[in-house]
């Protein structure tokens, strides 16, 4: 079953498996198809703690460090970030719903504005419901692995807040973050 | 002023926790008036954009995933009442487009199924009917996708190699598809009913009309069609150069010497269809071209109106959340590094610029002016030889292959040379690296673009010069070319042919044994040399001089695209061997986001390129009377006057008043006048948008210096906007967001 997931994160293959209307259309008695692959992926990261029933709901969260593992966010140098951002702890760990969550929002079928969203709370490193300079450094540190002098790093910075920062408070608001991300050509490209 | 409010869950609810109260939301109604209190959290600016006027809210508002319902009216005051609203809003919009975690969604969901148990049945029936339309329709869109072709082929490349390279796999695709359907095109409206005539089915005959006014010594037309006992390798001369054989069957405009075909009693206008149909793959390819190009225009236009979107669109959006290959992730990284430091880069060099003293600037001047003599000097010679060995080789095409096939070799050679020298030269021209790129490519265009051009020239200098008296009785040589349409397709033929035996080879023996050598080789010199870089921008000009050749070629040639399909559909899955095998990507990865556009616009150049050697033979050149379909008249262009002359007298006046100076005059004035008005706007919003920049500005520092400043919110202008979680320090929770607002006023209005 991995290998036939391997392309999990690949563009269109995910778009209809993620059906979430189907979600909220079954009474959780019986998983729809397109959710049993992602609770077979859930599962398979921890078969002795995920059931395979989820009929009575269990409180079932696995870990951060198993979900960074995953092929399909490994290699992304946003990977904790993301998982932080959707599970409803705050510290990392998933629970199932908080798993198909993150799968929805990230996959192609998924508005605009609402990727822009969870993007804001990504690349929001110190969870202050701003983007300030620290966070732009941190963002920039794991974009290049810390392959750029502290200098350039400086100078990105400004300039991204230069062009982003519509009120002139030196950081970036969900406002600012929205209308630059709205212009951003590469956005819907890349982030899924 | 009516004051209208409900609530609305806010999206960013769950930034602060779980358990957090949605809060009351100003919504904007429908006349757009009234500024309501609110409470410090606020919900993501999004909805309230639908109603603003402008384009983009129109579209969205049309379109879109999230189904929109007039705002509803009605206060909200109390927690009751804003329950009830915001049930009525939740049930707008589908439970997952809501960006709070799970649980939240299915609460949402039950709210919105509850709600609809007091709905009419009516209401009812129609809710769950475009529910499941939707899901429908989405299913069908995912199943769809299935049908394109390469889609797993074109994810893998990208997965491993980026989306640049991407790019040029998905633009052969979009060139396979394109050919394929001008082929379907020529084929079912030329090719078919001559067939179908020829063998007599559906009770076909064939109407041979007899040319009138013409000397007979026009019609000589003799192809030797190999007959009688010949060796097996002219049969493979001929189907490498078009003759013998070949130049008889369908592949050729000289097979298609008909003038009328009847089935049963209906009567089919061949001539009028072979040109409608020219007419029809060059305004399809044409529009289709615009089409794709139009999104990448937008962007890019967008991106050029704030060129400071640059670094936000680095490092925002700059991450590639589909890579999940670690060699890909290190090229990404390595990519966006160096990205990041060739802007930095720039910023330095134009600053140097800016501050360079006369002198230096005289300097460089001139020796840019010296540089683009040379450049000029080059392609003159270019020039030059493709036109000698063109003359040489029509005047001994008999002698053997090579002769024949010295146009496309010279051509090739050109083609290869030219970017070499122009890479080389535009290092002393001391532009900025992107600007050095930009113009290095825009030359290689014009090189390959222009080679065809001066091919065309030449071959038309032998077929139109009349210098002696030679084309007196028909308008052109007809001693050497009897029939000028099919050896010009013949050019086009062997052009095509040459190309692909070119791409094959140099996979084959160029890149493997490179990559065998680099492998196991340690010599310095050899892996100085080092592996094969991927470059896009090469790779794209080869397959859009292959594409010009093919759209010139068909009108000559009309089986020529089914030719340009199969040789597209092989070349992809030998680049991606090649690419998969030897290649290591390239250092200098462009951006897909302006590549594709790009590559677009290069192929609409050499589609309006085509244009004009088509238009030269189809309208000025006399068609030849030995055969084709147009034997009949002095050029191919005069079936449609012929045709119109037939039509009633009516539609005639119509016609000939669309084409007089009497239409064509005020229609252009109107045009330009249009252009105009649009291009003020443009400027005006442009305006608008600064100002409100500054504005913006101006509000958040008013707003900061002063604290305890009474309220003013229903004296304010009657707009309304919403305001963030985010700002609740920063703003009294009752004062209206007006950043905000202007800050999404003028996101629609740019």
């Amino acid at each position: 079953m991995p290998s036939e997931q391997a392309g999990f994160f690949v563009k269109r293959k995910i778009s209809h498996k993620i059906q979430l209307y189907n979600v909220y259309s079954s009474t959780y008695s019986l998983l729809r198809d397109q959710n049993t692959l992602l609770h077979g992926r859930y599962h398979e990261m921890a078969p002795n703690v995920v059931p395979m029933d989820y009929t009575k709901d269990p409180d079932v969260k696995l870990p951060m460090q198993l979900i960074i593992n995953m092929p399909e966010l490994k290699e992304n140098p946003f990977k904790e970030r993301i998982v932080e951002s959707f599970s409803e702890d705050g510290e990392g760990s998933l629970s199932f719903n908080d798993f198909v969550d993150m799968f929805s929002v990230l996959s192609e079928m998924a508005p605009r504005e609402l990727k822009a969203i969870y993007a804001f709370k990504i690349y929001d490193f110190n969870t202050d419901n701003f983007i300030c300079k620290a966070d732009l450094e941190k963002t920039l540190n794991k974009l290049t692995r810390e392959e750029l002098t502290a200098e350039e790093i400086t100078l990105v910075c400004e300039k991204v807040i230069e062009e982003a920062d519509m009120d002139g408070d030196g950081k970036l608001g969900f406002a600012d973050f929205e209308n630059m991300i709205s212009k951003a050509p590469d956005f819907l490209r890349y982030y899924f | 002023l009516s004051e209208t409010g409900s609530a609305l869950a806010s999206p960013l609810a769950a930034l602060r926790g779980p358990g957090a109260r949605p809060r009351q939301q100003p919504r904007l109604s429908l006349a757009g008036l009234s500024v309501l209190a609110e409470e410090p959290h606020g919900a993501a600016p999004v909805h309230f954009l639908q109603e603003l006027p402008s384009c983009q809210s129109a579209r969205r508002r049309r379109g879109g995933t999230q189904e929109r319902r007039p705002a509803l009216l009605g206060t909200a005051r109390s927690r009751g009442d804003a329950a009830r609203a915001e049930t009525g809003e939740l049930a707008d919009r589908p439970a997952r487009e809501h960006p709070k975690s799970m649980a939240e969604k299915r609460r949402i969901r039950d709210f919105q199924q509850a709600d609809t148990e007091h709905l009419s049945r009516w209401k009812k029936w129609r809710r769950t009917s475009s529910k499941s339309l939707k899901k429908a329709l989405s299913e069908v869109k995912g199943l769809s996708s299935y049908l394109v072709l390469w889609r797993h082929d074109i994810h893998s490349i990208e997965g491993k190699f980026g989306t640049g390279i991407q790019s040029y796999f998905s633009f052969l695709r979009f060139l396979v598809l394109l050919n394929f359907i001008i082929f379907i095109l020529m084929f079912s409206f030329v090719t078919l009913p001559t067939i179908i005539s020829q063998y007599g089915i559906f009770n076909s005959t064939i109407a041979y009309i007899s040319p009138k006014n013409i000397d007979d010594i026009c019609t000589i037309y003799k192809p030797s069609g190999n007959k009688g006992l010949v060796y097996f390798y002219t049969y493979l001369k001929d189907l490498l150069s078009g003759t013998g054989f070949l130049e008889v069957t369908s592949l050729f405009y000289g097979y298609y010497s008909i003038d009328a075909v009847w089935i049963s009693v209906m009567s089919y206008n061949l001539p009028l269809a072979y040109l409608l149909a020219t007419f029809a793959y060059l305004t399809l390819s044409s529009l289709w071209i615009i089409k794709r190009s139009v999104e990448g225009f937008k962007q890019n236009l967008v991106h050029d109106a704030d060129p400071f979107q640059s670094y936000c669109n680095k490092v925002f959006a700059g991450w590639d959340f589909c890579i999940t290959d670690p060699s890909a992730a290190r090229l990404k990284h390595r990519s966006l590094q160096y990205e990041l430091q060739t802007d930095l880069q720039e910023e330095k060099l134009k600053q140097k610029i800016a501050e360079r003293k006369m002198g230096e600037k005289l300097r460089i001047y001139t020796l840019r002016i010296f540089i683009n003599i040379i450049v000029i000097a080059i392609l003159s010679g270019c020039f030059y030889s493709i036109y000698r060995v063109t003359v040489f080789s029509q005047e001994n095409s008999s002698v053997n292959l090579l002769v024949q096939y010295l146009p496309s070799m010279v051509i090739t050679l050109a083609n290869f040379i030219g970017p070499l020298i122009f890479a080389f030269l535009i290092r002393f021209e001391d532009y900025t690296p992107a600007f050095e790129i930009k113009l290095t490519l825009l030359r290689c265009v014009f090189v390959r673009l222009a080679n065809i051009g001066v091919l065309l020239f030449s071959l038309w200098s032998q077929i139109a010069g009349c210098g002696s008296d030679k084309c007196k009785p028909c308008g052109y040589n007809y001693k050497l070319y009897p029939c000028w349409e099919s050896d010009v397709g013949q050019e086009m033929y062997k052009l095509m042919i040459f190309d692909f035996i070119v791409i094959l080879a140099v996979a084959l023996f160029a890149d493997f044994p490179r990559k065998l050598l680099v492998t196991h080789c340690s010599w310095k010199l050899v892996q100085w040399f080092g592996h094969k870089e991927f470059e896009i921008s090469d790779n794209v000009l080869e397959i859009i001089y292959g594409q010009t050749i093919c759209w010139i070629g068909t009108f000559f040639s009309p089986l020529l695209p089914a030719i340009a399909t199969i040789k597209y559909f092989i070349i992809f899955y030998v680049k991606k061997i090649v690419l998969i095998h030897t290649r290591k990507p390239a250092a200098r990865p462009i951006r897909a986001s302006s590549s594709n556009f790009f590559f677009l616009v290069v192929l609409l150049i050499g589609l309006l390129l085509a244009f004009i050697p088509l238009g030269f033979s189809i309208a000025r050149i006399p068609s030849s009377k030995a055969c084709g379909p147009f034997r009949n008249y002095n050029t191919s262009w005069e079936v449609i006057p012929d045709t119109i002359l037939q039509f009633p007298t009516g539609l005639q006046q119509i016609l000939f008043g669309i084409a007089s100076e009497a239409f064509a005059v005020p229609f252009f004035v109107i045009l330009c006048i249009i252009m105009f008005y649009v291009i003020a706007l443009a400027r005006a919003h442009k305006r608008v948008v600064e100002q409100l920049r500054e504005q913006l500005v101006l509000v958040r520092s008013e707003r900061e210096s002063c604290v305890s400043c009474p309220l003013h919110h229903l004296a304010q202008p009657p707009l309304l906007f919403p305001s963030l979680p985010s700002q609740t320090h920063t703003w009294l929770p009752t004062l209206p967001s007006r950043p905000l607002f202007l800050l999404h006023l003028f996101w629609s209005c740019s």
